[in-house]
């Protein structure tokens, strides 16, 4: 099992790329890439390492877009299971 | 049949109660007091709300709040005050809340007097805020009649979801004259309901009260659908008294307290010979043109006498048309026009001596 | 698995049109959590007023009403005192609050009302493109103070919400910042408290959002983050200004 404890879900189309969830991002688990272009014309936001999310929520605390979802991996119920 | 004795301002206010106004909200100011007053000692036993605001913006607002929220709500101002209401006027038009607003007029320009005076027909016919919108304002011109509009204003407010103005002035809010109540039953509210705020309950969608519309092409058809509203306004609720005018030679156009002082003038004009009438709009707007295209054979001049320096003379001028002479006496600054100086002024005019 | 975080049903579908960073956002969904997690939002009314937030009323999944400049509170009264088990809140900025609505807001304080304000202070006028506000830092540059605010000419900025505290009428004021999570965090602690407040009849309750304009300020809005913690919480300290004692 990897470190991970959360895995962020983004609304890439309702993304602005205005990057303060990379600013906050204690784990650099967030990426925006020049390479995409989302419906309204902005390089949205991605996950470049979903294994270092640990889920503090800081990323979906200070999205003005409410573009993530966030969901924790149970570890001690997934760890049970393996 | 019971007449009480009771000044304007007063009769305007029970009436108001009596047409089921259940929210006052208002700002002191000459010659309009007693009807906050009123309400502040009435509204309250008869379960309703009175509330003093910190000026005459704060009470168009929190009319406009109240309104919105389901109260059949109401202020009064007098004319100063009334130019500090015009920003939220423009908004209640543009959103068509139901309220009424009274208006007991002052001289002026500016702080002006607290004489009576006409001088807000423009104020009250020409909007003052911005944008195209109408308000269907009722002209009284006596105690009782300022009572039964009043009354009745709640129910045109309902019907059309519309502002509606009660132009009064401080003659007439001031004056005592018997006054009876039990003539008219209390008006029903009616209509569709479906647009005040009552939270959505999860029920329905959320529900927004608003005026902007940044794209052209909608914020043109509210326009439009607004002046549809207007024209129904003015096909069914324009009013106005004709007096003595079957055989009138001079035709005499007064509104409000006016109109009384130049019926006066109208009797002692035909004791002295000269055939004078009346046409005395009820509502300054919608104004009643089409008394002014079925003006009698005998008809010579027009007279348009107010308490101001001449704002409704152009609207009957627009009425007239050119068919004969309009002319305008005027008195203002608070001096209310006597009888006597009225026909004199007439008599002039039909030797040729006036201008 | 667990959803730990998801976007709260106090906010529409719609997109909203504020510029990429602008704190707005996050006051609005603070706002919408709030309601949602109090379970009023379908007994809540509210008052947009003028400036970048008018169109709030397409983002908050309430009933609501505009409100010309600065008179939101005056609105806000009328509805409350016309329907007093509605929550009733305003949500205004910084321009309409602490300039022309300055009345206003007084005296629906001085009145007690029993409303929540969200106060929305990024010290500039953001919608009509970056002129100075009545608190607009010293020395900040704005459209309509080239040179920055200077004070000795244009006064020293507005604490509205250390004046307000001063009236008898106001129950809760406390200011909050946007700039961090960990402030966020204590932000929305703030807007329940502004919300409790008005559902225990607390009375008059203000709670001010330090935010940015990340436009306005020509700043980036990370940049506009670090500027806000730097310059603004120095004039605008944060904290509780005033608590009614049972809430």
């Amino acid at each position: 099992m990897d470190g991970r404890r959360a895995i962020p879900h983004i609304a890439a189309d309702s993304c602005k790329g205005c990057g303060l969830c990379l600013s906050v991002c204690p784990e650099n688990v967030l990426a925006i890439e020049a390479a995409q272009v989302n419906l309204k014309g902005y390089f949205p936001v991605s996950v470049k390492a979903e294994e270092n999310c640990i889920g503090c929520l800081s990323c979906a605390l200070i999205c003005p877009d409410v573009v993530f979802t966030i969901e924790r991996i149970d570890d001690h119920l997934e760890g049970r299971d393996e | 049949m019971s007449r009480t004795l009771m000044k304007g301002n007063e009769a305007l206010a029970r009436a108001a109660i009596r047409g089921g106004c259940t929210h006052f909200f208002g700002y002191p100011i000459t010659p309009q007091n007693e009807i906050p007053e009123y309400f502040a000692r009435e509204l309250p036993k008869a379960g309703g709300l009175f509330l003093q605001a910190e000026s005459e913006i704060a009470a168009v607002n929190m009319l406009y709040g109240s309104a919105a929220a389901g109260a059949q709500a109401m202020t009064s101002s007098s004319s100063p005050g009334l130019a500090l209401m015009q920003e939220g006027i423009s908004m209640l038009a543009a959103t068509e809340i139901p309220c009424v607003i009274v208006n007991v007029m002052r001289g002026g320009p500016g702080l002006g007097t607290i004489q009576p005076a006409q001088s807000d027909y423009f104020q009250m016919t020409r909007g003052g805020g911005n944008g195209d919108y109408r308000i269907l304002s009722l002209a009284p011109a006596t105690v009782q009649e300022s009572a039964e509009m009043m009354e009745e204003s709640f129910a045109l407010a309902q019907k059309y979801r519309t502002p509606v103005f009660l132009v009064s002035d401080g003659l007439l809010g001031q004056m005592m004259e018997p006054v009876q109540f039990d003539r008219h039953t209390k008006k029903k509210r009616a209509g569709n309901k479906r647009w005040i705020l009552t939270g959505h309950h999860h029920r329905r969608p959320p529900r927004t009260i608003k005026s902007l519309r940044l794209d052209p092409a909608k914020l043109e058809s509210h326009n439009l659908e607004l002046q549809d509203k207007y024209g129904r306004i003015s096909r069914r609720e324009t009013r106005f008294e004709l007096y003595r005018m079957n055989d009138a030679e001079l035709v005499f156009c007064a509104f409000g307290s006016t109109a009384r002082i130049v019926k006066n003038s109208i009797d002692d004009l035909r004791q002295k010979g000269c055939r004078a009438g009346l046409i005395r709009p009820q509502t300054l707007w919608p104004f009643p043109v089409q008394p002014f295209k079925t003006l009698p054979e005998s008809g010579k001049a027009v007279i348009c006498v107010e308490m101001n320096c001449g704002q409704m003379v152009d609207d009957v001028r627009l009425a007239v048309e050119g068919r004969m002479p309009v002319h305008f006496y005027g008195r203002c600054g608070g001096v209310i026009p006597e009888p006597a100086e009225l026909s004199e002024y007439a008599l002039e005019l039909l030797t040729g001596g006036a201008a | 698995m667990s959803v730990i975080f998801k976007k709260t049903t106090g906010l529409t579908e719609a997109a909203t049109h504020y510029c990429p960073g602008c704190t707005h956002g996050i006051a609005h969904r603070l706002v919408g959590e709030a309601l949602e997690e109090l379970g009023l939002l379908g007994d809540t009314i509210g008052c947009a007023s003028v400036g970048c937030s008018i169109f709030s009323y397409n983002y908050f999944n309430v009933d609501m009403i505009e409100c010309s400049h600065g008179r939101a509170p005056a609105v806000a009264t009328g509805i409350k005192r016309t329907v007093p088990d509605k929550t009733v809140f305003t949500y205004q900025g910084d321009g309409d609050l602490a300039a022309i609505g300055t009345a206003e807001i007084v005296h629906a304080a001085h009145r007690g009302e029993n409303i929540t304000v969200i106060f929305i202070n990024n010290a500039i006028y953001g919608m009509t493109g970056g002129q100075m506000a009545p608190t607009t830092l010293p020395g900040q540059k704005a459209t309509t103070a080239p040179a920055g605010r200077i004070a000795e000419f244009s006064g020293r900025p507005l604490k509205m919400s250390e004046m307000l505290a001063e009236v008898p009428g106001a129950a809760y004021v406390e200011r909050v910042s946007l700039h961090h999570p960990k402030y966020i965090r204590k932000a929305k602690k703030a807007i329940l408290k502004g919300f409790t407040c008005q559902l225990a009849k607390g009375g008059f309750a203000m709670v001010e959002l330090l935010s940015t304009c990340p436009t306005g300020w020509g700043l980036d809005p990370v940049e506009a983050m670090e500027w806000l913690e730097a310059n603004m919480i120095p004039y605008y300290p944060l904290g509780v200004l005033k608590t009614p004692e049972e809430v």
